[in-house]
């Protein structure tokens, strides 16, 4: 018999049931929500008359809605201006208190993105099973964890019964060997390879990454990678667990301890797939040949090396794919031909469940340090992600170096991301941000986003256009 | 959740490829703590020609006159056709919601994202997968008659057109025999209470600590 994948062991290990439809339930570990996609499950709970099946497993933050600008922040729920967010923040509250949950609240210490508080605290593990009713929960696969995405019926269904029903996905490897150069980033490969196989790519498929590329990766570096399986289609990504991986979920409040912690790190060893496991799919990059990127368009795939230029729906021979590019193209305001670094920017914005967390801001305030943000850039916001990360960052002196080029330091919020709270694009302005989706007004009504790593939104900041980090970096240390 | 054994109604058109959930159902909206109410902000930024906001009245709001769904000749259409990756993007099941609030009870696309999918059959609205040319095939005949109706037999599973040419679908089981009868899958999930329970103090001795871990 093959051996098994990844993804196969951590299925195996969570079946509860599999049924004669091809259906199975698939236990659920942990349960991570959020107030934007769980009041009408908690509502549906109550309308049940039923309870959650196990309170231990739920984690609750608010993080979409909160504000990010300090003086908003400091009044708490009550301070939120916008009194439909308020009601969303409040009615988590309410919700978690009622159920017994435990929430880390708007101002508490433990707040931030739900996708950066989960492995920050140990809250999320290798060898769970995660879901959250968000479609970046694949962000937890880094830590060699099955997690994706899921909507608020079934956010229902988890809190009731602790399991999903599921059908097995397919397998697929994305391996990416060699070294990156420098100045390339995890947010450059996983860009890379979406720009390779598409948004739909992986629809159907649990994706592993592996190659020495990611085994060298930080654990930073891989969460950011499977933050944005869903964009290339696939609903999990995953990352094998390996010394990197135990090294960070050592001593994480939630991490186990002592005797515990040798009997998981043994039954974690197994966590990666058997050399002789079977793919359905495979698909190889050259870590060497990745380039920084930058999307031009309004799908994470519309994306291209910071050397290339905009390019010409003409050339494209699919007519579905040349409307799209066409479309694109018109909503974003730019031409065919043109080049990346001719893109000028109104605003960036560093952040999200993608880029947030300290070795993002660290690389985004090592090309910020001693320059200041273009005149013509209204406005670049720093978003930590989470409580943490910002202590950690302030700690380091990184919201000086950023406040002193003439960056915004804000409080953990998904913020500009998709612009559920104030912080948002207006029609037309270009923006560099470090978050995940380019979609049409994402960011904000008519806002055009372009996807970039931490490095080069900041680089972007200081030039007022998309620069080549690589040479931003060289050219400042030699000036 | 309301049934869906046969359907018949009028046919409206999204033609473009990678519709996303944002695209579906604008992010501001998503705010509400209701299941319902999202059909007037379907589509919202592509329906309209100004910015929407939650509450509003959108009686008054100028329509985007060049968008299908706008046109008279679609007005009470309950099936919608659409391209490849429909559905991609966020979790977000306001999408379905906004669609089933609208109207629709079926989506026909040559593919749809996996969340999205997914989360259709929870609210009764079913996504039917068809070849792509298939589905080219249906846009054509679509532009050219108006009123153009398609029957969707969910029992049969097939799509009848309106000279009577069936077009078979697949479709998993389970999800056939949830939606045909309108059944809560939670309730039939807890028929397997025990199950879960036998599952649970098993991966408990094996992983004590996956639980009580955060009180």
């Amino acid at each position: 018999m093959a051996g098994q994948t990844l993804y196969d062991k951590l299925w195996q290990d969570h079946l509860v049931k599999s049924r004669e439809d091809g259906t199975a339930l698939i236990y659920i570990d942990r349960h991570l929500i959020h107030e934007v996609t769980s009041p009408q499950a908690f509502e549906g709970l109550r309308l049940a008359g039923r309870k959650p099946w196990r309170t231990d497993s739920v984690v609750a933050t608010p993080d979409h809605n909160v504000p990010s600008d300090s003086a908003e922040r400091a009044g708490g729920i009550d301070g939120i201006r916008d009194e439909v967010s308020r009601i969303q923040v409040k009615t988590l509250n309410e919700n978690c208190n009622d159920f017994g949950i435990v929430e880390f609240g708007i101002n508490e210490p433990g707040q931030g993105i739900v996708h950066v508080i989960g492995p920050e605290t140990g809250a999320t593990l290798p060898g769970m099973t995660v879901v959250c009713g968000d479609s970046h929960t694949s962000t937890h696969g880094a830590l060699g964890a099955l997690a994706h995405g899921i909507g608020t019926s079934e956010v229902e269904h988890v809190m009731a019964t602790q399991c999903l029903i599921q059908k097995k996905m397919k397998n697929m490897l994305v391996r990416v060997d060699g070294e990156l150069g420098p100045g390339v980033t995890a947010k450059d490969v996983v860009l890379a390879i979406i720009g390779r196989i598409g948004t739909a790519g992986g629809t159907g498929y649990a994706i592993e990454f592996g190659g020495s590329a990611i085994r060298s990766m930080s654990m930073e570096g891989r969460m950011t990678i499977c933050n944005m399986a869903i964009e290339a289609g696939a609903r999990a990504g995953m990352v094998a667990v390996d010394q990197v991986t135990l090294d960070y979920v050592k001593g994480k409040p939630y991490a186990p301890k002592g005797e515990q912690w040798e009997q998981a790190v043994e039954n974690w060893s197994r966590l990666h797939s058997d050399d002789d496991a079977v793919f359905d799919t495979v698909v190889e990059l050259a870590a060497g040949e990745i380039e920084p990127q930058v999307s031009w368009g309004t799908s994470p795939e519309m994306v291209a090396s910071v050397n290339a230029r905009v390019p010409d729906p003409a050339a494209e021979a699919d007519q579905t794919r040349r409307t799209g590019i066409e479309r694109a193209l018109e909503y974003m305001g730019l031409r065919a031909g043109q080049a990346i670094g001719d893109i000028k920017l109104d605003r960036v914005f560093i952040g999200s469940c993608t880029n947030s967390r300290i070795e993002d801001l660290r690389a985004a305030a090592a090309v910020a340090k001693g320059r200041t943000k273009a005149g013509s850039v209204k406005q670049v916001l720093v978003v930590p992600g989470s409580q943490s990360v910002k202590a950690q960052a302030e700690k380091e002196g990184l919201h000086e170096i950023f406040t002193a080029a003439g960056f915004e330091w804000r409080e953990p919020s998904c913020s500009m991301c998709l612009a559920m709270n104030a912080d948002k694009l207006g029609a037309g302005e270009h923006c560099a941000s470090t978050s995940n989706r380019n979609f049409e007004g994402r960011q904000g009504y008519g806002g055009r986003t372009h996807l970039v790593s931490p490095a080069m939104a900041a680089a972007a900041a200081v030039a007022g256009h998309f620069v080549d980090v690589r040479e931003f970096v060289a050219a400042g240390e030699t000036a | 959740m309301k049934a869906f054994t046969q359907h018949q109604g009028l046919v409206a058109p999204m033609d473009r490829a990678n519709v996303d959930t944002d695209l579906i159902i604008p992010k501001q909206f998503l705010k509400s703590i209701k299941r319902t109410g999202f059909g007037p902000n379907l589509f919202d930024e592509l329906r309209y020609l100004d910015e929407g906001m939650p509450g509003q009245d959108c009686s008054n709001r100028p329509l985007n006159p060049e968008f299908p769904l706008n046109h008279e000749r679609y007005q009470g259409a309950s099936v919608l056709l659409a391209r490849e990756n429909f559905g991609c993007g966020s979790s977000r099941e306001h999408a379905p919601w906004a669609l089933d609030d609208h109207g629709f009870r079926a989506i026909i696309a040559p593919s749809f994202a996996d969340i999205f999918f997914n989360n259709c059959f929870k609210n009764g609205l079913l996504p039917i997968v068809l070849a792509e040319e298939v589905v080219e095939q249906l846009f054509q005949e679509m532009y050219a008659q108006e009123g153009y109706t398609l029957t969707i037999d969910l029992e049969q599973q097939h799509v009848v057109k309106p000279g009577g040419e069936r077009i078979p679908f697949e479709v998993d089981s389970f999800r056939k025999h949830c939606l045909l009868n309108g059944l809560d899958d939670i309730g039939l999930t807890l028929e397997d209470a025990d199950d879960i329970r036998a599952y649970e103090e098993k991966r408990r001795a094996q992983a004590p600590w996956l639980f009580d871990a955060v009180k």
